[in-house]
């Protein structure tokens, strides 16, 4: 065949890709309105593409052989192309960077998957136990995903939930005995919420939603920086929180002579206030709009 | 006696009310009071569940963990036990009463990770309570749940019928709501129990 009608062949189908990816891209931003379908819906080209990173290849060789010789064919494949391929280039650099800034933003498992609202509402009175949860709860988390994704191919379909809550229970047991003997004060502030991170829904949805069929490296990657999310959420909360009620900044006073705090706010009600008006900004934010 | 029951009861329902003063179980707070039947179909189960699991975990942890010394271990026993109870009570339930288990059925399995039951069953041991002190802190704990759920169904229902500003629609303005009801109950702290 000659080389212009190889080129022209070419330039179609980078268009196409072209298109493709951004149907893809506008999906991904329409699909952020449920909390664990875009994770679902992204999650099976992935282990395939780790699988067998030759298939891709293989088929665009075999692609290109076919598509000259016939013509009158030309546009089946086409068409899976564009079901197909898009996703696969789109993912490949970038793979863990996206797994990173979904875990820190867009899929923010505190503001924008509004999981695990218990710890967040109880333990945000003051920055240093905002931080103390988040880092608790994050190394958790990485634990029970490498743990889980390094089981994923050995627990049986049925039980899996039953045994990842024994995996999430053991590291939540380690971490508070870790936290008893090393940080006690700070193990006592937190106190009952430290066992509870077994319930965070967090934990459980990203074992099940990603760790359970993705390999060590992502599914650590995720625990990382859903744990992250995590933290930066309790962070936010817990600084507004301890600057507006108690006028100090990690134990340290700012307000005298500037503004009175206001008590309210680290009491329950100003937890449910602050937290509301947190998610508020960041559906602004991202535009994301929630109907009733 | 009585008055000591009375005195656990009225606080766990009031005065540190699960929802509103301790946060737990904001989860499915948040996800099933939008109806008054579901808020009360919640809180039934979990009313059913929280005062079995406080008896059963109490047994357990005086009577199998301490002995064993293995004490440490109770948070991974605790969440088994728990998550036993809930399958054991739905076929329970299924085989005597099937009327309750349909009222209950979908409302039992979300128990599981309903951080209330596992957080009752922990206080109940932090706050080293006797086994009918703890299971009268165990009910009354759950009852103030539903109390909370129920309430808060009924804010749910105007907020539907108003108009929001698009950021606060969904969860923000809930919470917002949840602040204010949070509010009423603070007024509960002030109470003098003589015990």
């Amino acid at each position: 065949m000659s080389d212009g009608k190889r080129q022209r062949l070419d330039k179609l189908l980078g268009g196409i890709l072209q298109k493709g990816k951004r149907t893809i891209e506008k999906l991904g931003k329409n699909v952020n309105k449920s909390t664990l379908r875009p994770q679902k819906t992204e999650k099976p080209p992935r282990p395939r593409k780790e699988a067998k990173p030759g298939r891709g290849k293989k088929t665009e060789k075999a692609r290109r052989t076919q598509k000259p010789e016939k013509p009158v064919r030309a546009k089946k494949p086409e068409k899976a192309v564009r079901a197909k391929k898009p996703k696969r280039p789109g993912r490949g650099g970038q793979g863990l960077l996206a797994v990173a800034r979904d875990g820190l933003i867009y899929q923010n498992p505190t503001l924008v998957q509004l999981l695990g609202m218990c710890p967040t509402l109880a333990i945000s009175t003051s920055l240093k136990n905002g931080v103390g949860m988040g880092l608790a709860a994050t190394a958790v988390l990485l634990g029970s995903n490498i743990m889980i994704s390094l089981l994923r191919k050995f627990i049986p379909q049925k039980v899996r939930i039953a045994a990842y809550i024994v995996i999430i229970a053991g590291f939540v047991t380690v971490i508070d005995m870790l936290m008893g003997a090393y940080l006690p004060e700070l193990s006592k502030s937190l106190g009952v919420y430290i066992p509870l991170i077994v319930v965070n829904c967090i934990i459980l949805a990203r074992a099940e939603a990603f760790a359970s069929s993705n390999n060590v490296l992502r599914s650590a990657f995720d625990g990382l920086f859903m744990g992250l999310g995590f933290t930066v959420a309790l962070i936010a909360l817990s600084s507004v929180r301890e600057i507006l009620g108690s006028g100090s900044i990690f134990g340290i006073d700012i307000a005298t002579g500037v503004f009175p705090p206001a008590l309210m706010i680290v009491l329950p009600p100003g937890g449910f206030l602050v937290l509301g008006f947190l998610i508020a900004l960041m559906q602004k934010l991202l535009g994301k709009r929630e109907g009733n | 006696m009585i008055a000591e029951f009375f005195t656990i009861s009225l606080t766990a329902i009031l005065i540190e009310n699960y929802i509103f003063v301790k946060f737990l179980g904001i989860c499915p707070f948040l996800g099933v009071s939008k109806r008054t039947d579901t808020a009360l179909g919640m809180g039934l189960a979990v009313v059913f569940t929280m005062t079995l699991s406080s008896a059963i975990t109490w047994l357990l942890y005086n009577y199998v963990l301490l002995p064993l010394n293995i004490a440490y271990l109770k948070t991974i026993a605790f969440i088994l036990v728990i998550a036993a109870l809930v399958q054991f009570i739905e076929l329970f339930l299924k085989k005597t009463v099937p009327a309750l288990y349909k009222a209950l059925g979908i409302y039992l399995p979300l128990i599981t990770t309903n951080c209330a039951v596992l957080g009752s069953a922990l206080l109940i041991i932090q706050k080293d309570y006797g086994f009918f002190p703890g299971l009268v802190f165990g009910f009354s704990s759950a009852v103030g749940f539903m109390l909370a759920l129920i309430l808060f169904s009924f804010v749910r229902q105007r907020i539907e019928d108003t108009d929001i500003l698009p950021a606060f629609r969904g969860l923000p303005i809930t919470l917002i709501a949840a602040a204010l009801l949070s509010m009423a109950f603070m007024g509960f702290q002030g109470l003098k129990l003589p015990f």
